[in-house]
């Protein structure tokens, strides 16, 4: 996916935009309104994800001329206020959430999940290998069976496996896609959900493997 | 207005009654003495003419035969002032200090000159007090001209009766006027402070957040406070805002390197090989996830203390909150694989309330919930209508343990079983407080190990 990031810490930028690579999203980073004026005019985001605070003005301000301009692209709001105080304002001017600083980028995700689904989705989150599709906004695993819809956490395993085919992933790089850091679980959970995505791929011509010692990796069934 | 200021003059309104009240008695004590001397006069002036009348008809019945003073005395002439009370008359004809007829010793009252008008004198004459009036009238006897004095007195108890009389009723009007200029001067008092108490009124009834300026009807006498009035309000607004946003801004200085931080150890955590040091790096993550939860609900707590106070209510609905919250939350939910299952039913579940508190109360039960409960499990978030609202959060969570029934919603209290998990304990009493300030509560079912139920009970309007 493609994010636009307004943000005007440059570390807190360089930090969010490292982490995203990390899961394979494309970034943007805009350190002022100006800036990501520029940006939108220039190129398609699938969400923009918005600092309240920035030198040259409200964010909020960036976001009503957003919604007066008629841009579908989601707006997330990333807000250092507490829960709930700004929530409501926020909402109203047309954020289609907002996430509180610090934040869990798994939750990031989540809320971009959320938001893009809420709009209806578009056909470019489809990822396909062999016979079988995975549709990361609309949750789904679509095989030979038919369309069945998807746990969040099998739907995050799948994403890393169908991200990069034949590679081969640790136990360990898998938990840390997961669990959150506050999640204290041992390495063998994580064989409960290769178990659930393994019997959900069960209908294709793709199946999990397992690599002793080292991890496991997507392929085609011979 | 409270009495509290060791500085506390008396009241404008006592001044401004007692002032006008004074001016009343004044007032009326002056009307008391005009009336009284006027009617006195008048009375006395009466008396004075009909005398002088009565004495000039004797007068004039004055005849002269064979060398002598003749009169024959006009019946009339004693009538018109024996008509009125019982006083008593008195008169005598005398020529040259003789005696014609009537009261020998009743004393003249000797004009100047002779042809001037009747002479008046006030005397005590028989153990009382006359009023006597002498007319000089010259008679011609023969080739003499005899001055005869003509005098009639009468004693004075109409006159004294009339006064009293007339004392009474200037008493009963002046005492009159005096009640009823005090009862004016109270409410005089009254509608000239009504500005003022309306003023009061419009200050007292504001909410603590309630910092517009004040506008009421104001007589020009007051603009110069409600001026000052609203200047100070100003100041008032501008030092709040700006510590407001002072706590924006230190929030936002704080929260944004804790940011960086985490990001940054997320990614670095994700190259680290070692196992011992991804553990440390995870616990670093925690510790960063600990601390701004906890400044997050603190300042929750603060706020809902703050807004407490301000009694700040709409109308909203309790089923719509309950939907909203549980959508806000769900991808946090979906993290663990945990499922809303929403049991909301249809139709509007009204309220007055305050929505940023419920709001809050309800995001920290639910929170609390999805924290606490395993993952691939479910929550139930239910809201029932009846003799009053019931909102309910029931999850599949390890439940309160039997020594933390006390009073889970204590402040920073935490159970006994979840060391293991982020949190600070403000949760359930921040939902605890905005339960009552709604004159509502929170109750709590539960069994350890299987779960707990989290309700919001407020009151049915």
């Amino acid at each position: 996916m493609r994010f636009l990031l307004v943000e005007d810490s440059e570390t807190l930028a360089r930090a969010i935009v490292d982490r995203l690579a990390l899961d394979g999203h494309a970034v943007d980073h805009a350190g002022t309104l100006d800036a990501a004026q520029a940006s939108i005019s220039v190129a398609d985001y699938d969400l923009i994800l918005l600092d309240i605070m920035l030198p040259d003005g409200d964010g909020r301000s960036f976001l009503a001329q957003h919604r007066k301009a008629r841009k579908r692209t989601p707006v997330i709001v990333l807000t250092a206020r507490s829960e709930v105080s700004d929530r409501v304002g926020l909402l109203d001017l047309g954020a289609d959430d907002y996430i509180t600083k610090p934040f869990d980028f798994s939750e990031l995700q989540a809320r971009c999940r959320a938001v893009l689904r809420r709009q209806g989705g578009s056909a470019a989150n489809q990822t396909s290998f062999g016979d079988a599709v995975l549709d990361s906004t609309a949750g789904t695993l679509t095989t030979a069976r038919g369309t069945e819809d998807l746990r969040n956490r099998e739907l995050r395993l799948l994403e890393v496996f169908f991200g990069a085919p034949g590679q081969i992933f640790s136990k360990t790089h898998l938990m840390d896609r997961l669990f959150s850091f506050s999640d204290d679980v041992s390495e063998n959970a994580i064989e409960v959900y290769v178990g659930r995505i393994r019997k959900k791929l069960g209908a294709s011509n793709v199946r999990i493997e397992t690599v002793r010692g080292l991890g496991y990796r997507l392929a085609s069934r011979a | 207005m409270s009495g509290r200021g060791a500085a506390r003059s008396r009241s404008i309104r006592s001044r401004l009654v007692l002032q006008l009240a004074a001016v009343a008695a004044i007032l009326s004590l002056a009307f008391f003495l005009i009336v009284r001397v006027v009617a006195d006069r008048a009375a006395g002036e009466t008396q004075d003419n009909i005398l002088a009348a009565s004495a000039t008809a004797i007068a004039d019945a004055l005849y002269s035969v064979e060398g002598q003073v003749a009169l024959e005395l006009p019946y009339s002439a004693i009538s018109m002032l024996g008509t009125i009370s019982e006083d008593r008359v008195f008169y005598r004809v005398a020529a040259a200090g003789e005696t014609i007829t009537g009261y020998g010793d009743l004393p003249i009252a000797e004009p100047q000159r002779p042809g001037a008008g009747p002479a008046f004198s006030t005397y005590d004459y028989r153990g009382e007090a006359v009023r006597a009036v002498t007319v000089m009238r010259p008679v011609s006897v023969g080739a003499r001209r005899l001055d005869v004095a003509v005098t009639v007195a009468q004693t004075q108890l109409g006159l004294a009766a009339i006064s009293s009389r007339i004392t009474g009723i200037a008493t009963a009007i002046a005492v009159g006027f005096f009640l009823v200029a005090t009862a004016l001067s109270f409410w005089a008092a009254q509608s000239a402070l009504a500005p003022l108490d309306r003023l009061t009124q419009s200050v007292a009834r504001r909410g603590p957040n309630d910092l517009r300026d004040v506008v009421t009807d104001t007589p020009t006498e007051l603009v110069p406070l409600m001026g000052a009035l609203n200047k100070f309000i100003a100041r008032l607004r501008t030092s709040l805002s700006r510590s407001e946003d002072l706590i924006t801004e230190a929030a936002h200085r704080v929260r944004t390197p804790l940011a960086t931080v985490r990001a940054q150890a997320e990614v670095t955590h994700h190259r680290l090989q070692k196992p011992e040091h991804r553990k440390a790096m995870r616990e670093m993550i925690r510790a960063i996830d600990e601390s701004s939860r906890s400044a997050g609900q603190l300042l929750d707590h603060a706020m809902v203390t703050f807004r407490a106070d301000s009694q700040e209510r709409a109308d909203l609905d309790l089923a719509e909150l309950l939907r909203e919250t549980c959508e806000r939350l769900a991808p946090t939910a979906d993290l663990k694989d945990i499922d809303i299952v929403q049991d909301i039913p249809e139709g509007a579940m009204p309220f007055a309330g305050d929505r940023v508190l419920l709001q809050s109360a309800l995001h920290n039960i639910l929170d609390n919930a999805i924290k606490y409960s395993p993952p691939d499990t479910r929550i139930t978030a239910s809201a029932r209508a009846g003799a009053q609202f019931e909102l309910s959060i029931a999850d599949n969570g390890r439940g309160f343990s039997a020594s933390d029934h006390d009073d889970p919603t204590a402040r920073f209290s935490r159970g006994s079983n979840v060391a293991d998990i982020v949190g600070s304990g403000l949760g359930l009493t921040i939902a605890d407080e905005v339960a009552r300030n709604h004159g509502g509560a929170l109750r709590i079912v539960s069994e350890e190990g299987e779960g707990a139920c989290v309700s919001l009970l407020l009151p049915a309007a």
